[in-house]
């Protein structure tokens, strides 16, 4: 067992929630991690900065921006990944971003530091499966797991492509879009996840578009998980090194919602 | 038309798009399905004879093409009045500045928009830094019926307000675009992200030879009529092939435009000029020059950024040079050694610029003016019987206002 693969319980959907490393600052982040889990946070995705986050909102440009104005380094981010694995030792640690800052020192550098760190899958939103040999066999080298992007323009044609070598688990992305913007609606998440399901054992999160319990709970309904990021990061944005408290209450209010959803 | 043969210089990317270790389709997988669509239909535009007569007939009726090959005597005499003895190169100007709207960029626009139409797409978005490529985009969607958004850099909007009212004219809606440095970077993400949003109606017309695979060998494909009809121009004019090809590189469309035809021709040199800005060891945006590989928008290729992967702000006195990119293809042909980069900085551009103005009686843009910087240099080494040809690909209507406020002096 990994740290990923126990972090989607049977009886209920798991909570993944994420927000930008290094933001409001470097220091401030394992507050707010910490808080991620308090609030009930089953998986943790933390973002590492990009100055050109092309598959990203307003929110998340945002949180990119503050965090690398306050001087984020690649790093840092490895020392709040550290950091935060020594808090809580199982507690998985998934590290988002963008092609560039992940390759620029070599995929092989990039995956012992993530080992070092003790982080256990990494998305990234720029290497599509046909690019895989970029990053994917140096991070499955160390067995940290290369999370793939299923999204509703991934047809049947091309998902055994995309599931070929997916590891940890899938993230669908259920709208063609950026992130923090609408969501999908309920019954198309319902029948993209089966289709899903259908073509693999690999459990099944869902994200893009959530901000409320309510909606939380919908796709808790159905999916094997619930990704929140831009509705807990304009919480930072908001209350910056003050933010603990609120993501806290705001992350519980949405673990509240999924454990009672099924 | 020389052959490809297994040495040829001319038979990339392979078939996932990668120019050696540089190229390939970096993109989100919402992104990917319609990439691998786009290279379907292209394939199939390319064994379609029908596509390349229209293509020819709108560059020939519409364009305005062949454009004139054209030798500056009065140019290639003032270079000689400080050559050493002997010295003094002749230059010879592809004057892709008398297409339709200006510039280059229309050979591009018309090849994709009529990709466009063949795939279905009902509408169309493009970046732009000078505002010459929205511009031409603009163009062709009024000639062909489509909406059209364009997303432009504040600061861009700013420094190119012709442009803007152009493209108003032509009935495209101009996005500005505030985040990062305001510029064609990130004029480029913002249309990456509207395209993720909107994938199914929305054909996106990449305005230079970067980007995901098949846009930087399309863009190239499109251009490249640049330097096939040079080539056979020079050959009718003179009975030989220059010895020197020029051309400025933002992206490199109309650079790799000029130099694919000639790539196989041993014997020709080719020199790429980037923008040096205030200097190399200041801002800047040549990224062959002052930077390292890296992956963004789409292709992996030269960039300029920290040792962190971050991309850095770049800075010309061109709007259409100010990328801290470059296409992937010239990243190959400097790391293979066939092409030669050179920059020039925003003093020599406005030097070489005011020079074409009084000796030729021809407003250059800023972008080929950095060209022609390298050009004088490089004809001062070269014989008086060799042969240098550039690329002349754009007016300087544009840049007017810049280029008096860069002179200090009221418009
Ligand atoms: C006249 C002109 N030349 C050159 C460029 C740079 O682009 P590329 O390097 O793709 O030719 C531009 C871009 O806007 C332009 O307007």
């Amino acid at each position: 067992m990994t740290r990923l693969s126990s972090a989607f319980p049977s009886d209920r959907a798991a909570l993944v929630a994420f927000v930008t490393g290094g933001d409001p600052s470097p220091a401030d982040t394992a507050t707010i991690l910490d808080a991620l889990v308090e609030g009930g946070a089953d998986i943790i995705e933390l973002g590492m900065p990009f100055t050109d986050p092309m598959a990203d909102g307003p929110s998340i440009q945002e949180a990119n921006i503050r965090s690398l104005g306050a001087g984020t380094k690649t790093a840092d981010i490895f020392a709040i990944a550290q950091a935060f694995r020594e808090r809580h030792p199982d507690t998985p640690l998934v590290l988002m971003g963008y092609a560039n800052p992940m390759t620029i020192r070599g995929a092989d550098w990039f995956a012992e530091q993530c080992k070092a760190a003790g982080v256990d899958g990494v998305i990234c939103v720029d290497i599509p499966t046909e690019e895989d040999d970029s990053l994917g066999p140096a991070l499955r080298a160390q067995d940290i797991a290369t999370i793939r992007l299923a999204t509703p323009t991934t047809d049947d044609a091309r998902l055994p492509a995309v599931l070929d070598n997916a590891t940890g688990f899938l993230y669908y992305v259920s709208v063609a879009g950026i992130t923090g913007q609408q969501q999908a609606a309920q019954d198309s998440i319902a029948a993209a996840v089966a289709k899903l399901k259908a073509q693999t054992d690999l459990p099944v999160a869902v994200g893009f578009g959530v901000r409320t319990p309510e909606q939380a709970a919908d796709i808790a309904r159905v999916a094997d998980g619930v990704v929140v990021g831009s509705a807990i990061v304009e919480i930072v944005g908001e209350h910056g090194k003050a933010a603990g408290p609120h993501v806290r209450d705001y992350v519980k209010s949405l673990s509240d919602a999924i454990r009672s959803a099924r | 038309m020389n052959e490809t043969s297994p040495n040829s210089f001319r038979n990339q990317p392979d078939d996932r798009g990668h120019f050696g270790e540089f190229g390939g389709r970096y993109v989100a997988e919402t992104l990917m399905p319609l990439i691998l669509d786009l290279e379907t239909h292209y394939r199939a535009a390319q064994q379609d004879p029908a596509f390349a007569e229209e293509f020819d007939d709108l560059l020939e009726h519409y364009v305005g093409r062949p454009s004139p090959l054209y030798y500056a005597e009065r140019l290639t005499e003032d270079v000689r009045k400080d050559a050493p003895d002997g010295k003094g190169a002749q230059i010879w100007f592809k004057r892709d500045e008398l297409n339709h709207t200006g510039a280059h960029k229309i050979n591009n626009c018309i090849g994709q928009i009529l990709l466009a139409k063949r795939m279905g797409k009902t509408r169309i978005i493009a970046e732009t830094g000078a505002g010459q490529h929205g511009v031409a985009t603009a163009t062709v969607c009024a000639r062909f019926g489509f909406p059209c958004t364009i997303f432009m850099g504040a600061t861009d909007i700013e420094r190119q307000k012709p442009n803007i009212f152009r493209m108003k004219l032509l009935g495209a809606e101009v996005v500005p675009v505030t985040s990062g440095s305001a510029t064609l970077k990130d004029a480029m993400n913002e249309a990456l992200r509207h395209w993720v949003a909107h994938v199914h109606d929305t054909f996106y017309i990449i305005g230079t030879a970067a980007g995901p695979h098949p846009y930087p060998e399309l863009v190239r494909d499109f251009q490249s009529v640049i330097g096939k009809e040079a080539r056979a121009q020079m050959l009718d004019r003179t009975g030989k092939l220059p010895d020197l090809l020029v051309a400025a590189i933002g992206g490199g469309s109309n650079a790799i435009g000029l130099f694919h035809p000639f790539l196989d021709d041993r014997d020709v040199k080719m020199l790429g000029v980037e923008a040096a800005g205030r200097g190399l060891d200041k801002e800047h945006a040549a990224s062959l020059a002052g930077g390292g590989p890296g992956i963004l928008h789409g292709n992996k290729t030269y960039l300029l950024q920290d040792e962190d992967g971050q991309i850095d702000e770049a800075h010309s006195i061109s709007a259409g040079l100010d990328y801290p990119g470059i296409g992937p293809e010239h990243s190959w042909l400097k790391e293979s050694g066939r092409v030669d980069y050179d920059s020039a900085t925003d003093r020599e551009a406005l030097d070489a610029f005011q020079l074409l103005c009084r000796t030729e009686g021809i407003i250059p843009a800023l972008e080929p003016s950095h060209a022609i910087a390298a050009v004088t240099r490089e004809a001062m080494k070269m014989e008086r019987d060799q042969i240098i040809l550039a690329n002349l690909c754009g007016r300087g209507d544009k840049d007017i206002f810049t280029v008096a406020e860069a002179l200090g002096t009221e418009m």
